[in-house]
Protein backbone atom coordinates (compact mmCIF):
# COMPACT_ATOMS: atom_id res chain seq x y z
CA UNK A 1 0.00 0.00 0.00
CA UNK A 2 1.08 3.58 -0.61
CA UNK A 3 1.24 6.24 2.03
CA UNK A 4 -1.28 9.05 1.65
CA UNK A 5 0.39 10.99 4.42
CA UNK A 6 4.00 10.70 5.40
CA UNK A 7 6.55 12.62 7.44
CA UNK A 8 10.31 12.38 7.10
CA UNK A 9 12.57 13.39 9.99
CA UNK A 10 9.98 15.90 11.13
CA UNK A 11 11.22 18.16 13.93
CA UNK A 12 9.66 21.00 15.83
CA UNK A 13 11.50 22.92 18.50
CA UNK A 14 10.28 25.79 20.63
CA UNK A 15 13.59 27.21 21.80
CA UNK A 16 15.32 24.46 23.77
CA UNK A 17 12.15 22.39 23.95
CA UNK A 18 11.85 19.71 21.30
CA UNK A 19 8.21 18.73 20.86
CA UNK A 20 8.63 16.70 17.67
CA UNK A 21 11.86 14.75 17.40
CA UNK A 22 12.66 13.18 14.03
CA UNK A 23 9.23 11.75 13.49
CA UNK A 24 9.01 9.33 10.59
CA UNK A 25 5.42 8.40 10.14
CA UNK A 26 3.35 6.77 7.39
CA UNK A 27 -0.40 6.75 7.06
CA UNK A 28 -1.50 4.19 4.48
CA UNK A 29 -4.50 4.70 2.21
CA UNK A 30 -7.65 3.60 3.97
CA UNK A 31 -5.83 2.96 7.25
CA UNK A 32 -7.47 3.40 10.63
CA UNK A 33 -4.50 4.55 12.57
CA UNK A 34 -4.36 5.73 16.17
CA UNK A 35 -1.76 7.99 17.74
CA UNK A 36 -1.47 7.55 21.49
CA UNK A 37 0.87 8.77 24.14
CA UNK A 38 0.91 10.32 27.59
CA UNK A 39 -0.06 13.95 28.14
CA UNK A 40 2.47 16.33 26.68
CA UNK A 41 3.86 13.75 24.26
CA UNK A 42 3.39 16.19 21.38
CA UNK A 43 0.38 14.57 19.72
CA UNK A 44 -1.53 17.77 19.01
CA UNK A 45 1.70 19.48 17.90
CA UNK A 46 2.19 16.65 15.46
CA UNK A 47 -1.31 17.15 14.05
CA UNK A 48 -0.67 20.89 13.78
CA UNK A 49 2.51 20.16 11.84
CA UNK A 50 0.60 17.86 9.50
CA UNK A 51 -2.10 20.45 8.78
CA UNK A 52 0.25 23.39 8.40
CA UNK A 53 -1.00 25.28 11.44
CA UNK A 54 2.61 25.07 12.64
CA UNK A 55 5.71 25.16 10.46
CA UNK A 56 8.29 22.45 11.25
CA UNK A 57 11.82 23.35 12.32
CA UNK A 58 13.09 20.73 9.88
CA UNK A 59 11.88 17.70 7.97
CA UNK A 60 9.17 17.21 5.38
CA UNK A 61 5.47 16.46 5.24
CA UNK A 62 4.24 14.52 2.21
CA UNK A 63 0.57 14.44 1.26
CA UNK A 64 -0.51 12.15 -1.56
CA UNK A 65 3.12 11.62 -2.50
CA UNK A 66 3.87 15.33 -2.82
CA UNK A 67 5.93 17.54 -0.57
CA UNK A 68 3.51 19.96 1.14
CA UNK A 69 5.88 21.24 3.83
CA UNK A 70 5.70 24.78 2.52
CA UNK A 71 2.03 24.68 1.54
CA UNK A 72 -0.35 26.73 3.71
CA UNK A 73 -3.30 25.06 5.43
CA UNK A 74 -5.79 25.94 2.71
CA UNK A 75 -3.61 24.24 0.08
CA UNK A 76 -3.44 21.05 2.13
CA UNK A 77 -7.21 21.06 2.66
CA UNK A 78 -7.66 21.32 -1.11
CA UNK A 79 -5.49 18.20 -1.41
CA UNK A 80 -7.81 16.28 0.84
CA UNK A 81 -6.57 16.85 4.38
CA UNK A 82 -9.32 17.42 6.94
CA UNK A 83 -9.05 17.75 10.70
CA UNK A 84 -10.99 18.22 13.90
CA UNK A 85 -9.78 19.95 17.04
CA UNK A 86 -9.25 18.65 20.54
CA UNK A 87 -10.93 21.75 21.94
CA UNK A 88 -14.11 22.68 20.06
CA UNK A 89 -13.19 25.14 17.34
CA UNK A 90 -16.57 26.16 16.03
CA UNK A 91 -18.32 29.22 14.67
CA UNK A 92 -20.14 29.71 17.93
CA UNK A 93 -22.60 32.44 16.98
CA UNK A 94 -23.59 30.75 13.75
CA UNK A 95 -26.20 28.05 13.19
CA UNK A 96 -25.26 24.39 13.10
CA UNK A 97 -26.20 24.38 9.44
CA UNK A 98 -23.89 27.28 8.63
CA UNK A 99 -21.03 25.72 10.56
CA UNK A 100 -21.13 22.77 8.21
CA UNK A 101 -22.15 24.71 5.09
CA UNK A 102 -19.11 27.00 5.28
CA UNK A 103 -16.77 24.07 4.72
CA UNK A 104 -18.91 22.49 2.02
CA UNK A 105 -19.12 25.80 0.13
CA UNK A 106 -15.38 26.17 0.44
CA UNK A 107 -14.84 22.70 -1.02
CA UNK A 108 -17.24 23.40 -3.89
CA UNK A 109 -15.47 26.70 -4.61
CA UNK A 110 -18.62 28.74 -3.97
CA UNK A 111 -17.63 30.66 -0.90
CA UNK A 112 -15.99 33.55 -2.76
CA UNK A 113 -19.29 34.38 -4.47
CA UNK A 114 -20.57 37.70 -3.32
CA UNK A 115 -23.71 38.36 -5.23
CA UNK A 116 -26.49 35.84 -4.77
CA UNK A 117 -27.72 35.11 -1.24
CA UNK A 118 -26.12 32.05 0.37
CA UNK A 119 -29.61 30.55 0.77
CA UNK A 120 -29.79 30.41 -3.02
CA UNK A 121 -27.22 27.60 -3.10
CA UNK A 122 -29.60 24.75 -2.29
CA UNK A 123 -26.99 22.08 -3.08
CA UNK A 124 -24.80 23.31 -0.21
CA UNK A 125 -27.72 23.34 2.21
CA UNK A 126 -28.94 19.90 1.18
CA UNK A 127 -25.50 18.35 1.50
CA UNK A 128 -25.09 19.96 4.92
CA UNK A 129 -28.49 18.63 6.02
CA UNK A 130 -27.79 15.08 4.88
CA UNK A 131 -24.45 15.19 6.69
CA UNK A 132 -26.14 16.39 9.89
CA UNK A 133 -28.74 13.71 9.37
CA UNK A 134 -26.06 11.02 9.24
CA UNK A 135 -24.86 12.22 12.65
CA UNK A 136 -28.44 12.37 13.94
CA UNK A 137 -28.32 16.11 14.65
CA UNK A 138 -30.35 17.32 11.66
CA UNK A 139 -33.08 18.50 14.04
CA UNK A 140 -30.58 20.97 15.55
CA UNK A 141 -29.65 22.54 12.19
CA UNK A 142 -31.22 25.93 12.85
CA UNK A 143 -29.91 26.30 16.40
CA UNK A 144 -26.95 28.40 17.32
CA UNK A 145 -24.04 26.09 17.90
CA UNK A 146 -23.18 27.67 21.26
CA UNK A 147 -26.65 26.67 22.49
CA UNK A 148 -26.02 22.96 21.92
CA UNK A 149 -24.92 20.58 24.67
CA UNK A 150 -21.21 19.78 24.60
CA UNK A 151 -21.58 16.30 23.15
CA UNK A 152 -23.53 17.58 20.18
CA UNK A 153 -21.00 20.34 19.65
CA UNK A 154 -18.40 17.56 19.34
CA UNK A 155 -20.51 16.06 16.58
CA UNK A 156 -20.63 19.41 14.77
CA UNK A 157 -16.85 19.57 15.15
CA UNK A 158 -16.63 16.29 13.23
CA UNK A 159 -19.38 17.24 10.76
CA UNK A 160 -17.41 20.30 9.64
CA UNK A 161 -14.42 18.11 8.79
CA UNK A 162 -16.55 15.48 7.05
CA UNK A 163 -18.09 18.23 4.90
CA UNK A 164 -14.68 18.70 3.34
CA UNK A 165 -14.84 15.11 2.01
CA UNK A 166 -11.25 14.51 3.03
CA UNK A 167 -9.13 11.59 1.85
CA UNK A 168 -7.09 11.95 5.02
CA UNK A 169 -8.92 12.75 8.23
CA UNK A 170 -7.15 13.76 11.43
CA UNK A 171 -9.29 13.45 14.55
CA UNK A 172 -7.84 15.10 17.64
CA UNK A 173 -9.56 13.42 20.59
CA UNK A 174 -13.00 13.37 18.98
CA UNK A 175 -14.61 11.75 22.02
CA UNK A 176 -13.06 13.97 24.69
CA UNK A 177 -15.76 14.89 27.16
CA UNK A 178 -18.48 13.17 25.18
CA UNK A 179 -21.10 11.00 26.92
CA UNK A 180 -20.90 7.35 25.91
CA UNK A 181 -24.09 7.49 23.88
CA UNK A 182 -22.58 10.11 21.64
CA UNK A 183 -19.23 8.31 21.51
CA UNK A 184 -21.24 5.51 19.96
CA UNK A 185 -22.67 7.92 17.39
CA UNK A 186 -19.21 9.21 16.57
CA UNK A 187 -17.91 5.69 16.05
CA UNK A 188 -20.87 4.76 13.89
CA UNK A 189 -20.35 7.86 11.78
CA UNK A 190 -16.68 6.99 11.33
CA UNK A 191 -17.54 3.40 10.48
CA UNK A 192 -19.95 4.50 7.79
CA UNK A 193 -17.33 6.62 6.02
CA UNK A 194 -15.98 5.28 2.72
CA UNK A 195 -13.26 2.72 3.40
CA UNK A 196 -10.81 4.63 1.21
CA UNK A 197 -10.51 7.46 3.73
CA UNK A 198 -7.41 7.22 5.86
CA UNK A 199 -8.06 8.25 9.45
CA UNK A 200 -5.55 9.23 12.08
CA UNK A 201 -7.16 9.42 15.49
CA UNK A 202 -5.61 10.82 18.65
CA UNK A 203 -7.43 9.45 21.65
CA UNK A 204 -7.05 8.79 25.33
CA UNK A 205 -10.00 6.44 25.54
CA UNK A 206 -8.24 3.07 25.11
CA UNK A 207 -11.47 1.16 24.52
CA UNK A 208 -12.20 3.40 21.60
CA UNK A 209 -8.65 3.15 20.27
CA UNK A 210 -8.56 -0.64 20.37
CA UNK A 211 -12.03 -0.91 18.88
CA UNK A 212 -11.36 1.50 16.08
CA UNK A 213 -7.73 1.30 15.05
CA UNK A 214 -5.99 -1.34 12.99
CA UNK A 215 -2.63 0.26 13.62
CA UNK A 216 -1.23 2.24 16.54
CA UNK A 217 1.71 4.59 16.91
CA UNK A 218 2.96 5.50 20.39
CA UNK A 219 4.47 8.93 20.82
CA UNK A 220 6.52 9.77 23.92
CA UNK A 221 8.22 13.12 24.46
CA UNK A 222 8.06 14.02 20.81
CA UNK A 223 9.53 10.71 19.65
CA UNK A 224 7.92 7.66 18.11
CA UNK A 225 8.38 4.93 20.71
CA UNK A 226 6.93 2.14 18.61
CA UNK A 227 4.33 1.32 16.03
CA UNK A 228 2.37 -1.82 15.32
CA UNK A 229 -0.93 -3.67 15.30
CA UNK A 230 -3.10 -3.16 18.41
CA UNK A 231 -2.16 -6.52 19.92
CA UNK A 232 1.57 -5.86 19.53
CA UNK A 233 1.20 -2.47 21.18
CA UNK A 234 -0.86 -3.86 24.04
CA UNK A 235 1.80 -6.48 24.71
CA UNK A 236 4.80 -4.22 24.27
CA UNK A 237 6.72 -3.96 27.53
CA UNK A 238 8.04 -0.46 26.79
CA UNK A 239 4.55 0.84 26.09
CA UNK A 240 3.25 -0.71 29.27
CA UNK A 241 5.97 0.84 31.38
CA UNK A 242 5.93 4.27 29.73
CA UNK A 243 2.33 4.69 28.93
CA UNK A 244 -0.15 2.16 30.18
CA UNK A 245 1.81 1.67 33.39
CA UNK A 246 1.81 5.34 34.00
CA UNK A 247 -1.91 5.51 33.52
CA UNK A 248 -2.53 2.73 35.99
CA UNK A 249 -0.40 4.40 38.60
CA UNK B 1 -34.15 43.05 13.64
CA UNK B 2 -30.87 41.14 14.04
CA UNK B 3 -30.51 39.72 10.60
CA UNK B 4 -29.72 36.07 10.39
CA UNK B 5 -27.53 35.57 7.34
CA UNK B 6 -26.01 32.43 5.89
CA UNK B 7 -27.22 29.29 4.18
CA UNK B 8 -30.45 28.92 6.07
CA UNK B 9 -31.45 32.57 5.90
CA UNK B 10 -34.28 34.12 3.97
CA UNK B 11 -32.71 37.01 2.08
CA UNK B 12 -35.97 38.61 0.95
CA UNK B 13 -36.66 42.15 2.07
CA UNK B 14 -38.86 42.45 5.12
CA UNK B 15 -41.30 45.34 5.37
CA UNK B 16 -39.31 46.87 8.24
CA UNK B 17 -36.36 47.24 5.90
CA UNK B 18 -38.30 49.80 3.87
CA UNK B 19 -38.82 51.99 6.94
CA UNK B 20 -35.52 53.94 6.72
CA UNK B 21 -36.29 54.88 3.13
CA UNK B 22 -39.84 55.93 3.90
CA UNK B 23 -38.52 58.10 6.72
CA UNK B 24 -35.78 59.56 4.51
CA UNK B 25 -38.24 60.53 1.79
CA UNK B 26 -40.69 61.89 4.35
CA UNK B 27 -37.96 64.10 5.80
CA UNK B 28 -37.35 65.56 2.36
CA UNK B 29 -40.95 66.74 2.07
CA UNK B 30 -41.80 67.48 5.70
CA UNK B 31 -38.62 68.98 7.15
CA UNK B 32 -37.09 71.11 4.39
CA UNK B 33 -35.15 73.23 6.91
CA UNK B 34 -33.24 70.16 8.11
CA UNK B 35 -31.98 68.96 4.76
CA UNK B 36 -28.36 69.98 5.30
CA UNK B 37 -28.29 68.09 8.60
CA UNK B 38 -30.03 65.27 6.77
CA UNK B 39 -27.32 65.14 4.10
CA UNK B 40 -24.72 65.02 6.83
CA UNK B 41 -26.53 62.15 8.54
CA UNK B 42 -26.77 60.27 5.25
CA UNK B 43 -23.07 60.79 4.56
CA UNK B 44 -22.18 59.32 7.93
CA UNK B 45 -24.62 56.45 7.42
CA UNK B 46 -22.67 55.49 4.31
CA UNK B 47 -19.43 55.79 6.27
CA UNK B 48 -20.87 53.71 9.12
CA UNK B 49 -22.08 51.05 6.65
CA UNK B 50 -18.54 50.73 5.34
CA UNK B 51 -17.24 50.32 8.88
CA UNK B 52 -19.92 47.76 9.76
CA UNK B 53 -18.77 45.62 6.86
CA UNK B 54 -15.23 45.30 8.23
CA UNK B 55 -15.90 45.59 11.97
CA UNK B 56 -19.35 44.08 12.38
CA UNK B 57 -19.09 41.29 9.84
CA UNK B 58 -15.41 40.55 9.26
CA UNK B 59 -14.35 41.48 12.81
CA UNK B 60 -11.47 43.76 11.79
CA UNK B 61 -11.11 46.31 14.58
CA UNK B 62 -10.02 49.63 13.16
CA UNK B 63 -9.40 53.04 14.66
CA UNK B 64 -8.27 54.50 11.36
CA UNK B 65 -11.22 54.27 9.02
CA UNK B 66 -11.07 58.03 8.53
CA UNK B 67 -7.97 57.42 6.39
CA UNK B 68 -10.30 56.29 3.62
CA UNK B 69 -13.04 58.79 4.38
CA UNK B 70 -10.49 61.63 4.35
CA UNK B 71 -8.72 60.37 1.24
CA UNK B 72 -12.06 60.31 -0.56
CA UNK B 73 -12.83 63.81 0.66
CA UNK B 74 -9.47 65.17 -0.46
CA UNK B 75 -9.46 63.46 -3.86
CA UNK B 76 -12.87 64.94 -4.67
CA UNK B 77 -11.75 68.32 -3.31
CA UNK B 78 -8.44 68.41 -5.18
CA UNK B 79 -10.12 67.34 -8.40
CA UNK B 80 -12.67 70.13 -8.04
CA UNK B 81 -10.50 72.94 -6.69
CA UNK B 82 -7.13 72.28 -8.32
CA UNK B 83 -7.74 70.26 -11.46
CA UNK B 84 -11.04 71.66 -12.61
CA UNK B 85 -12.85 68.31 -12.65
CA UNK B 86 -16.27 69.39 -11.47
CA UNK B 87 -18.41 66.45 -12.54
CA UNK B 88 -19.74 64.92 -9.29
CA UNK B 89 -19.95 61.38 -10.65
CA UNK B 90 -16.32 61.43 -11.80
CA UNK B 91 -15.32 62.89 -8.44
CA UNK B 92 -17.09 60.08 -6.60
CA UNK B 93 -15.60 57.37 -8.77
CA UNK B 94 -12.10 58.81 -8.43
CA UNK B 95 -12.49 59.10 -4.66
CA UNK B 96 -13.75 55.54 -4.37
CA UNK B 97 -10.91 54.27 -6.54
CA UNK B 98 -8.23 56.18 -4.61
CA UNK B 99 -9.59 55.01 -1.25
CA UNK B 100 -9.85 51.43 -2.54
CA UNK B 101 -6.23 51.56 -3.66
CA UNK B 102 -5.17 52.85 -0.26
CA UNK B 103 -7.27 50.13 1.38
CA UNK B 104 -5.63 47.45 -0.74
CA UNK B 105 -2.10 48.73 -0.11
CA UNK B 106 -2.45 49.25 3.65
CA UNK B 107 -4.73 46.24 4.15
CA UNK B 108 -2.05 44.03 2.59
CA UNK B 109 0.11 44.84 5.61
CA UNK B 110 -2.45 45.46 8.35
CA UNK B 111 -4.43 42.26 7.76
CA UNK B 112 -1.36 40.10 8.33
CA UNK B 113 -1.51 41.18 11.98
CA UNK B 114 -4.10 40.62 14.71
CA UNK B 115 -5.48 42.24 17.79
CA UNK B 116 -3.65 45.17 19.27
CA UNK B 117 -0.99 45.29 16.55
CA UNK B 118 -3.73 45.55 13.96
CA UNK B 119 -5.46 48.29 15.89
CA UNK B 120 -2.23 50.29 16.20
CA UNK B 121 -1.47 49.91 12.49
CA UNK B 122 -4.89 51.23 11.46
CA UNK B 123 -4.28 54.19 13.73
CA UNK B 124 -0.82 54.70 12.22
CA UNK B 125 -2.12 54.67 8.63
CA UNK B 126 -4.63 57.40 9.44
CA UNK B 127 -1.94 59.43 11.24
CA UNK B 128 0.38 59.20 8.24
CA UNK B 129 -2.41 60.28 5.88
CA UNK B 130 -3.16 63.24 8.15
CA UNK B 131 0.44 64.34 8.16
CA UNK B 132 0.74 64.05 4.38
CA UNK B 133 -2.36 66.21 3.95
CA UNK B 134 -0.96 68.67 6.49
CA UNK B 135 2.37 69.05 4.68
CA UNK B 136 1.20 68.95 1.07
CA UNK B 137 -0.18 72.47 1.31
CA UNK B 138 0.03 73.11 -2.43
CA UNK B 139 -2.58 70.43 -3.02
CA UNK B 140 -4.57 70.33 0.18
CA UNK B 141 -4.25 73.83 1.62
CA UNK B 142 -2.77 72.25 4.75
CA UNK B 143 -4.23 73.43 8.02
CA UNK B 144 -6.21 76.19 6.28
CA UNK B 145 -8.26 73.59 4.48
CA UNK B 146 -9.16 73.32 0.85
CA UNK B 147 -11.71 75.85 -0.36
CA UNK B 148 -12.93 76.74 -3.81
CA UNK B 149 -14.48 73.33 -4.33
CA UNK B 150 -16.94 73.60 -7.17
CA UNK B 151 -19.31 70.85 -8.13
CA UNK B 152 -21.18 70.85 -11.43
CA UNK B 153 -24.76 69.73 -11.87
CA UNK B 154 -25.34 66.01 -11.33
CA UNK B 155 -25.69 64.24 -14.69
CA UNK B 156 -25.58 67.79 -16.13
CA UNK B 157 -29.16 68.24 -14.88
CA UNK B 158 -29.44 68.77 -11.13
CA UNK B 159 -27.59 71.72 -9.65
CA UNK B 160 -26.63 71.79 -5.99
CA UNK B 161 -29.05 74.39 -4.60
CA UNK B 162 -28.69 76.55 -1.51
CA UNK B 163 -31.49 74.71 0.31
CA UNK B 164 -29.59 71.45 0.12
CA UNK B 165 -32.41 69.66 -1.71
CA UNK B 166 -30.19 68.24 -4.45
CA UNK B 167 -27.43 67.39 -1.98
CA UNK B 168 -29.91 65.49 0.22
CA UNK B 169 -31.32 63.44 -2.63
CA UNK B 170 -27.82 62.80 -4.03
CA UNK B 171 -26.69 61.50 -0.64
CA UNK B 172 -29.85 59.45 -0.32
CA UNK B 173 -29.27 57.85 -3.72
CA UNK B 174 -25.72 56.88 -2.75
CA UNK B 175 -26.67 55.57 0.68
CA UNK B 176 -29.38 53.48 -0.96
CA UNK B 177 -26.85 52.07 -3.42
CA UNK B 178 -24.34 51.42 -0.63
CA UNK B 179 -26.96 49.74 1.55
CA UNK B 180 -28.07 47.53 -1.32
CA UNK B 181 -24.48 46.50 -2.06
CA UNK B 182 -23.65 45.76 1.58
CA UNK B 183 -26.86 43.81 1.98
CA UNK B 184 -26.04 41.64 -1.02
CA UNK B 185 -22.53 41.04 0.26
CA UNK B 186 -23.52 40.03 3.79
CA UNK B 187 -26.18 37.59 2.60
CA UNK B 188 -23.82 36.01 0.05
CA UNK B 189 -21.56 33.00 0.63
CA UNK B 190 -18.70 35.51 0.80
CA UNK B 191 -20.52 37.29 3.61
CA UNK B 192 -20.98 33.99 5.43
CA UNK B 193 -17.23 33.37 5.25
CA UNK B 194 -16.61 36.85 6.69
CA UNK B 195 -18.79 35.97 9.67
CA UNK B 196 -16.92 32.69 9.89
CA UNK B 197 -13.58 34.51 10.02
CA UNK B 198 -14.90 36.81 12.74
CA UNK B 199 -16.19 33.85 14.73
CA UNK B 200 -13.17 31.59 14.37
CA UNK B 201 -10.34 32.29 11.96
CA UNK B 202 -8.45 29.16 13.08
CA UNK B 203 -11.31 27.00 11.88
CA UNK B 204 -11.67 28.99 8.66
CA UNK B 205 -8.05 28.16 7.85
CA UNK B 206 -8.65 24.50 8.61
CA UNK B 207 -11.58 24.25 6.19
CA UNK B 208 -9.34 25.61 3.47
CA UNK B 209 -10.56 29.21 3.29
CA UNK B 210 -8.12 31.81 1.95
CA UNK B 211 -8.69 33.99 5.01
CA UNK B 212 -6.20 36.74 4.23
CA UNK B 213 -7.48 37.17 0.68
CA UNK B 214 -11.09 37.38 1.88
CA UNK B 215 -10.21 40.00 4.47
CA UNK B 216 -8.27 42.03 1.93
CA UNK B 217 -11.23 41.94 -0.45
CA UNK B 218 -13.69 43.21 2.13
CA UNK B 219 -11.23 45.79 3.45
CA UNK B 220 -10.76 47.21 -0.05
CA UNK B 221 -14.50 47.24 -0.67
CA UNK B 222 -15.11 48.99 2.63
CA UNK B 223 -12.37 51.54 1.90
CA UNK B 224 -14.03 52.37 -1.42
CA UNK B 225 -17.34 52.96 0.35
CA UNK B 226 -15.73 55.13 3.02
CA UNK B 227 -14.00 57.10 0.25
CA UNK B 228 -17.33 57.66 -1.46
CA UNK B 229 -18.77 58.95 1.79
CA UNK B 230 -15.81 61.31 2.10
CA UNK B 231 -16.40 62.61 -1.42
CA UNK B 232 -20.05 63.22 -0.53
CA UNK B 233 -18.94 65.30 2.44
CA UNK B 234 -16.75 67.42 0.16
CA UNK B 235 -19.51 67.87 -2.40
CA UNK B 236 -22.12 68.92 0.13
CA UNK B 237 -19.77 71.17 2.16
CA UNK B 238 -17.76 72.46 -0.80
CA UNK B 239 -14.80 72.54 1.54
CA UNK B 240 -12.30 70.03 2.92
CA UNK B 241 -10.72 70.51 6.34
CA UNK B 242 -7.79 68.59 7.78
CA UNK B 243 -10.06 67.16 10.47
CA UNK B 244 -11.56 64.64 7.99
CA UNK B 245 -8.35 62.66 8.40
CA UNK B 246 -7.98 63.14 12.15
CA UNK B 247 -8.56 60.71 14.93
CA UNK B 248 -11.93 62.30 15.62
CA UNK B 249 -13.92 61.00 12.64
CA UNK B 250 -12.37 57.51 13.08
CA UNK B 251 -13.44 57.49 16.70
CA UNK B 252 -16.80 59.13 16.10
CA UNK B 253 -17.85 56.71 13.39
CA UNK B 254 -16.97 53.86 15.73
CA UNK B 255 -19.05 55.48 18.48
CA UNK B 256 -21.97 55.94 16.08
CA UNK B 257 -21.84 52.32 14.98
CA UNK B 258 -21.60 51.03 18.55
CA UNK B 259 -24.54 53.24 19.52
CA UNK B 260 -26.65 51.86 16.69
CA UNK B 261 -25.49 48.27 17.00
CA UNK B 262 -22.49 46.56 15.41
CA UNK B 263 -22.95 43.83 12.81
CA UNK B 264 -26.65 44.52 12.35
CA UNK B 265 -26.68 46.43 9.07
CA UNK B 266 -29.31 48.87 10.34
CA UNK B 267 -27.21 49.87 13.32
CA UNK B 268 -25.28 51.92 10.77
CA UNK B 269 -28.52 53.83 10.13
CA UNK B 270 -29.66 54.35 13.70
CA UNK B 271 -26.27 55.29 15.16
CA UNK B 272 -25.34 58.28 12.95
CA UNK B 273 -28.93 59.53 13.03
CA UNK B 274 -29.05 59.55 16.80
CA UNK B 275 -25.50 60.79 17.26
CA UNK B 276 -25.71 63.70 14.84
CA UNK B 277 -29.15 64.82 15.99
CA UNK B 278 -27.99 64.66 19.60
CA UNK B 279 -24.86 66.56 18.63
CA UNK B 280 -26.89 69.19 16.77
CA UNK B 281 -29.30 69.63 19.66
CA UNK B 282 -26.82 69.44 22.51
CA UNK B 283 -24.35 71.75 20.77
CA UNK B 284 -27.07 74.38 20.55
CA UNK B 285 -28.34 73.94 24.11
CA UNK B 286 -25.01 73.42 25.87
CA UNK B 287 -22.31 74.79 23.57
CA UNK B 288 -19.59 74.09 26.11
CA UNK B 289 -20.61 70.72 27.46
CA UNK B 290 -22.29 68.95 24.57
CA UNK B 291 -19.68 66.21 24.34
CA UNK B 292 -20.58 65.28 27.90
CA UNK B 293 -24.03 64.24 26.70
CA UNK B 294 -22.60 62.11 23.90
CA UNK B 295 -20.17 60.52 26.34
CA UNK B 296 -22.95 59.75 28.78
CA UNK B 297 -25.05 58.05 26.11
CA UNK B 298 -22.07 55.97 25.05
CA UNK B 299 -21.25 54.89 28.59
CA UNK B 300 -24.87 53.81 29.11
CA UNK B 301 -24.96 51.86 25.86
CA UNK B 302 -21.68 50.08 26.52
CA UNK B 303 -22.66 49.26 30.10
CA UNK B 304 -26.23 48.19 29.60
CA UNK B 305 -26.85 47.56 25.93
CA UNK B 306 -23.98 45.79 24.21
CA UNK B 307 -26.03 45.36 21.04
CA UNK B 308 -26.61 49.12 20.77
CA UNK B 309 -29.99 50.76 20.29
CA UNK B 310 -31.11 47.98 17.96
CA UNK B 311 -30.05 45.44 20.55
CA UNK B 312 -32.43 47.08 23.03
CA UNK B 313 -35.28 47.04 20.53
CA UNK B 314 -34.57 43.36 19.81
CA UNK B 315 -34.77 42.55 23.49
CA UNK B 316 -38.08 44.42 23.86
CA UNK B 317 -39.59 42.69 20.83
CA UNK B 318 -38.41 39.31 22.11
CA UNK B 319 -39.96 39.96 25.53
CA UNK B 320 -43.28 41.06 24.03
CA UNK B 321 -43.25 37.95 21.84
CA UNK B 322 -42.82 35.74 24.89
CA UNK B 323 -45.67 37.40 26.80
CA UNK B 324 -48.24 37.28 24.01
Amino acid sequence: MSAVLETRDLCKRFGALTVADNINFRLEAGAKHALIGPNGAGKTTFVNLLTGLLAPSSGTVMLGGQDVTLLPQSGRVKRGLGRTFQINTLFREMSVLDNVALGIAERLGLSGKLWRPAGHYAAVREEAMSLLDSLAIADQAARRVSDLPYGQQRLVEIAIALGLKPTVLLLDEPAAGVPSLETERILNALDSLPKTIAILIIEHDMDLVFRFADRITVLVQGEVLCEGAPQEIANDARVQSVYLGERRA
Amino acid sequence: MKHPVGYGADARLRWTEWLPWVVAVAVFFLLPEYLSLGARVLTYILFALSLDLVLGYAGIVTLGHAAFFGTGAYVAGILAAKLGVTDPVIQLLASAAAAALLGLATGAVILRTHGLAQLMLTLAVAAVCLEIANKATALTGGADGLSGVSVAAIFGQFKFDMYGRTAYLWCLLLVFTGWWLVRRVIYSPFGATLTGIRENSVRMHSIGAPVYQRLLTVYTLSAAMAGTAGALLTQTNQFVGLNVLGFEPSGEILVMLILGGVGRLYGAFVGPLLFLIAQDYLARQFPEYWYFGIGLILVLVVLFARGGILGISDAIIARMGRKS
